[in-house]
Parts: C-alpha cells; structure tokens; sequence
C-alpha cells in the first residue's frame, strides 16, 4: 500500500510528464488557451492512461517480453518478442482510444459532449505512449502498481495544463514583448513552472 | 513522377526543402514535435542522433505514404501511417542498440515516442497524402533538417553552458571551456543541464527568430 502511494505522488509530483519529460507538449501548447478546455483533455488523458497502462502491462508481461509466452507451453519459454512492444503498443492505444470513445459516448452522453472531441485527438499524443514506454521501462512489480503509474501520470499532466491554461487566461492582460507574446511566452512560462515543480525533486517518501 | 517535366532541384522543390529550415520551422513556428525534442537536448551528442533518427523516419514515412497514397482508404489512413512509422522507428530503435549502445540508453524511451511526433504526423496528412514522392522526400527532408537544427542548436548551448564540454557522436567528449577560465573562478551553470532550461531555451530562439522576422508574430 505504502508502495503504491509512493509511486502516486512520485508520478504526480517528482516525476511529472510535463515537467520532467515533457511529453504531450503539443496539446499541451495547442488546447492550454481556456482553463475549461484544458481541464476537458486533461480528464481525457488521466482517463486513457488509466486504461492503457495496465492494458500494455498484461501485454507486455504476457506476450512480449522474453519468456512471458511460457504459459503457452514448454518450448515458448525462450521467445523474446519485444521488437514488436512499439507497434503493438500503438495499436493497443489506438483501439483502445477508439473504445473508449464508444463506450463514453454510449452510457455518458454528457461526458461525451465534454470530452467528444479530445478523446481521438489522444492516440496520438505523446504522454500517452510515453506512459507505456515508461511502464515497460521502468518494470513494475504487477499491474496494481501500472495502473496507479497510468492514473498518477495522468493527473500530473492533468495539473500542468490547467496550470498553464489559468496563467495564460491572466497573462493576455499584461505587456508582453511582441515577439514573445504566445508561443514564447508560454514556453518561458512552462520552463519556470518546471523549476517550481523541481522542488519537489529531494522528497523521500 | 515530376522529376520528368521538371529538373530534380527546381525553384519550387528547393523551396519545399528550404522554408521549413526558418519561416515554416516545425518547432518554432508550426509548434509541432516539440514532445520529444526538449527532453533529449541535454547533451549534443543525443541531440545530433535523435535529429538523424527523425531525417530517416520522416523522410521514409513520408515517401512510403505518397507512394501508396492513391490505395488508402481515407477512414483508415490514421492506423496505416501509424504502422508504417511504427515499422520504420522499430528499424531505427533496433540499429541504434546494436551499433550505438550507449547514446540508445540515454535515448531511453525517446527513440519510440517518434511514432507520436506530432511533425511525422502532421507531415503525413498534409504532405504525403496529397503529393508525388519526390516533393514528399524533400519536404520530409526539409522538416526533419528544420527540427534538427533547432535540436542541434538547444543541445550545443545547453551542454556548452551547463558542462563546458561539447560531445560529438564518434569522437567522445572535447573540453570546451579552457582550465585557465576556471582558475580566473569561470563556474559551470549547472541549471543549464536540468529539464526546465530546455523550454527556456527554445523560448528565447522563438524570441529571436520572430524579432528578426515580424510577420512570425502571434497578433492575438
């Protein structure tokens, strides 16, 4: 338990997406105008994460490495398939986007107008692979401990956008330099919230 | 193919290869591929590769795409250059282990997000579905040498400032910054080397580029 929460608060805080890696920077960029929009995509991707994570962890420990297809039999305990975890992964995510995108719209119509026209824009943002390439990277001990990875990234994403997205909402109000107003800005911006965010870096949990 | 009616290097193919180095630049001005871009620019070394890794991708992905543009079903064309760019990072990830070890450590996880850069993509749908191969080649090339350079550049100051050393793929590290500058109390800035300065650094590229060209800035 105490693991798991440490992972949490590490994926939120310590190893932020934005931040520390900076992955899903170009909806990040792109969507961060309004906070109302922002927050909208962020519970889009803590949503796909949530779900992909897990998803590629059962597929990565039961498929892909190298002797996870022993279950099959004797004789598949030398197969290493693990070239393959990139396509895979994408296909895993791009289905399961499409999936997503199905059952919200079935059974929360109202969640579905909100998120309507985020949710396919997410197979092909970064975070989300990244997610996966992270899990497999990092090989957690079982999938309750991928999916708090999947939802705690999520959040800090989550977080970062509708920080960004507050701060440019004020930010239209003050005299920016012309050559740096928009895109400039909001990077200088990101790159001063990541140094905050570095504060974060020396807890021990 | 075009280069029938008109020489391989006309004026409208050069242009193809040469505005994407400065007023079309993917990461400055189209604000595409920037996911993986900042996270490897820490050291030159990684910067330099991860650009060739892109130039081979987008420029393959980009002619494989326009050569099988007329046979893609338009509803499923998402999944096809999905797959087509997932093969060709597949090949380039498994090249990078086998004949450069350690930069595809310090790579990590970067080398897959290709699949996602958002340039490779974006280049796809608005390039290669609609043209011949041979313009598709060189505005790939041209895209992939504009992202390089801005990746090039933040990589060469990041790791000049934050190290004073500069690391070059096949010759290893080369001390920059003199001892004596040292000894007169010159201190590395080690800020320099941390993840947030990346932004820092294209933001003020984005600053200079767009003081010097006034039709780049952003009116809204």
């Amino acid at each position: 338990m105490e693991n798991l929460l440490n992972i949490f608060v590490k994926s939120i805080f310590i190893e932020n997406m934005i931040f520390a890696y900076f992955l899903g920077m170009c909806s990040y960029l792109a969507v961060s105008k309004t906070v109302k929009t922002s927050f909208g995509l962020g519970i889009a991707v803590v949503f796909v994460l949530g779900i992909t994570v897990p998803a590629n962890y059962l597929l990565e420990n039961y498929v892909l490495k190298e002797g996870a297809l022993s279950w099959l039999g004797e004789g598949f305990e030398t197969i290493n398939l693990s070239f393959l975890s990139f396509i895979m992964f994408i296909a895993v995510i791009a289905s399961m986007v499409q999936l997503v995108e199905m059952i919200v719209e079935k059974f929360a119509p109202a969640l579905y107008t909100s998120l309507g026209i985020f949710l396919p824009l997410i197979a092909v943002n970064c975070a989300i692979l990244g997610g996966s390439l992270f899990m497999q990277e990092r090989d957690y001990a079982n999938i309750g401990e991928a999916a708090v990875f999947g939802v705690g990234s999520g959040i800090g994403w989550l977080l970062a956008i509708v920080g960004i997205a507050a701060i440019r909402e004020k930010i239209r109000y003050s005299d920016v330099p012309a050559p740096l107003r928009g895109l400039g800005i909001t990077f200088i911006i990101t790159g001063l919230m990541g140094i905050a965010f570095m504060s974060f870096m020396g807890i021990q949990l | 193919m075009s280069s029938e009616k008109e020489p391989l290097f006309s004026s409208k193919n050069l242009k193809l290869l040469t505005t994407p180095l400065g007023a079309q630049n993917p990461i400055t001005v189209q604000v595409l591929g920037i996911c993986s871009a900042l996270a490897v620019t820490a050291k030159l070394e990684p910067s330099i590769v991860m650009s060739l890794s892109v130039v081979f991708v987008l420029v393959f992905s980009n002619l494989i795409i326009s050569l099988l543009r007329n046979t893609i079903p338009s509803r499923i064309r998402i999944i096809v250059q999905l797959t087509v760019v997932a093969s060709l990072v597949i090949l380039v990830d498994q090249i990078l282990k086998a004949f450069a070890y350690e930069v595809s450590k310090q790579l990590s996880v970067f080398v897959g997000l290709i699949i996602t850069n958002c340039i490779i993509m974006g280049r796809l749908e608005a390039f290669a579905l609609g043209n011949k191969p041979w313009p598709s080649v060189l505005d790939g090339f041209g895209n992939a040498a504009g992202y390089g350079i801005i990746l090039v550049i933040v990589g060469f100051v990041r790791e000049l400032f934050g190290t004073g050393n500069l690391t070059l793929p096949g010759i290893g590290e080369i001390q920059v910054i003199p001892d004596v500058m040292y000894e007169w109390g010159y201190v590395d800035n080690g800020l320099m080397i941390l993840p947030p300065m990346a932004l820092i650094t294209v933001g003020i590229i984005i600053w200079v580029q767009r003081s010097r060209n006034k039709d780049l800035i952003d009116v809204s």
